[in-house]
């Protein structure tokens, strides 16, 4: 029996189809939890089904790569979801002519702030060069960032969890920082999470409203934009060291 | 119209952006480019078919999900942050909340000034 059982592991645990469910039930269940615990950022069902799923690969002894062939179908689905965004966008067609200057000089300096405080901040504490240019496009979404950072000398898969913790950290701030600053225009509040958080603020401000995730949207595709083809140039006017 | 047709809309967007990207040797990711080939043939086209937008509803509605594989990645990089982890906690925390600042008082003053000069 026990040899059955052992058997049936040893045969799922190497196919797509376990990490796959393993995935979706593991974030159903930090949707449930995070609800439970009062929705709080700090637990956001994006860093819970994380922290889950990494504590199961490594008591199972699962690497990386074997999770991946499974979860690659749900990671698949980024690329389909960010051509979607143009939906939203399109709905917010008037107000984005209208407000097109105010919306890109926020952006280029959003962008700007973005990258240069993440390496100064970074250089100051010591940080070794590849950890700084992996740093560089943490605010962007996963496939630029990645892209960029391959092109600034850093580490793109190092960069991709990095481009998570921030958008984890943005959702976390962004609602103290919007009290704070007293903001009011759920347009304003959005632009700048999907600027600073990409995807997860974008999806965080959703929930806030549908101008919100709208503005999120394009404060994303603009950081993304700005980012891809100002940040290599802003490296090489600064001395690093 | 059924939602294989809006699926096929926006994988169709996705194909011809990456293509583009790599012919024209462009940093920016195909997705990206696909999102403002959608977008621009929208605005030349008017309002979205029902089943395009039902797809996209679908796949924003469940955003979050779609971010967990990559996440799980970290895994992979224990080591290296352990090595930077203080530089990279600190730059994480300061530049998240300094973008969020700067971003939304930029974007708020430009408004206000635009309004002042209009008035």
């Amino acid at each position: 029996m026990t040899e059955e059982i052992t058997d049936i592991w040893v045969y799922l645990a190497t196919s797509p189809l376990l990490w796959l469910t393993m995935t979706l039930a593991v974030f159903v269940f930090s949707t449930w939890l995070n609800r439970r615990l009062g929705g709080s950022p700090a637990l956001h069902p994006v860093l819970l089904s994380m922290g889950l799923l990494i504590v199961i690969l490594l008591v199972t002894g699962t690497d990386y790569d074997t999770y991946f062939e499974g979860a690659q179908f749900v990671h698949f689905m980024l690329g389909p979801a960010t051509v979607a965004l143009a939906i939203p966008l399109y709905d917010h067609r008037h107000q984005i002519r209208a407000w097109l200057g105010p919306l890109l000089v926020a952006g280029v300096v959003g962008a700007t702030v973005a990258a240069l405080s993440a390496i100064t901040v970074g250089a100051l504490l010591g940080g070794g060069h590849v950890s700084l240019m992996s740093l560089a496009p943490k605010s962007v979404t996963t496939p630029i960032a990645m892209g960029v950072a391959e092109q600034l000398g850093g580490l793109p898969s190092l960069t991709a969890a990095l481009v998570l913790l921030t958008g984890s950290l943005g959702c976390l701030m962004a609602p103290g920082l919007i009290r704070l600053l007293r903001i009011r225009d759920d347009a304003v509040k959005g632009f700048a999470m999907g600027l600073t958080a990409h995807g997860l603020g974008t999806a965080q401000a959703f929930s806030i409203s549908a101008t919100a995730g709208a503005f999120a949207g394009l404060g994303l595709s603009l950081a993304g934009l700005i980012t891809a083809f100002l940040l290599p140039l802003l490296i090489a006017w600064i001395p690093l060291g | 119209m059924n939602l294989i047709h809006g699926m096929l809309g926006i994988l169709a967007c996705q194909l011809v952006g990456e293509t583009l990207a790599r012919a024209a040797g462009l940093p920016i990711p195909g997705p990206v480019l696909g999102m403002l080939l959608l977008f621009a043939f929208l605005l030349w086209h008017g309002d979205p078919p029902p089943a395009l937008r039902r797809v996209s509803e679908t796949l924003l509605n469940y955003l979050a999900l779609l971010f967990v594989p990559a996440g799980v990645g970290i895994m992979v990089h224990f080591q290296l942050i352990a090595r930077d982890w203080l530089a990279i906690s600190v730059a994480l925390v300061v530049s998240t909340a300094v973008t969020l600042i700067a971003t939304m008082l930029a974007l708020r003053g430009m408004l206000a000034l635009r309004r002042r000069r209009n008035d």
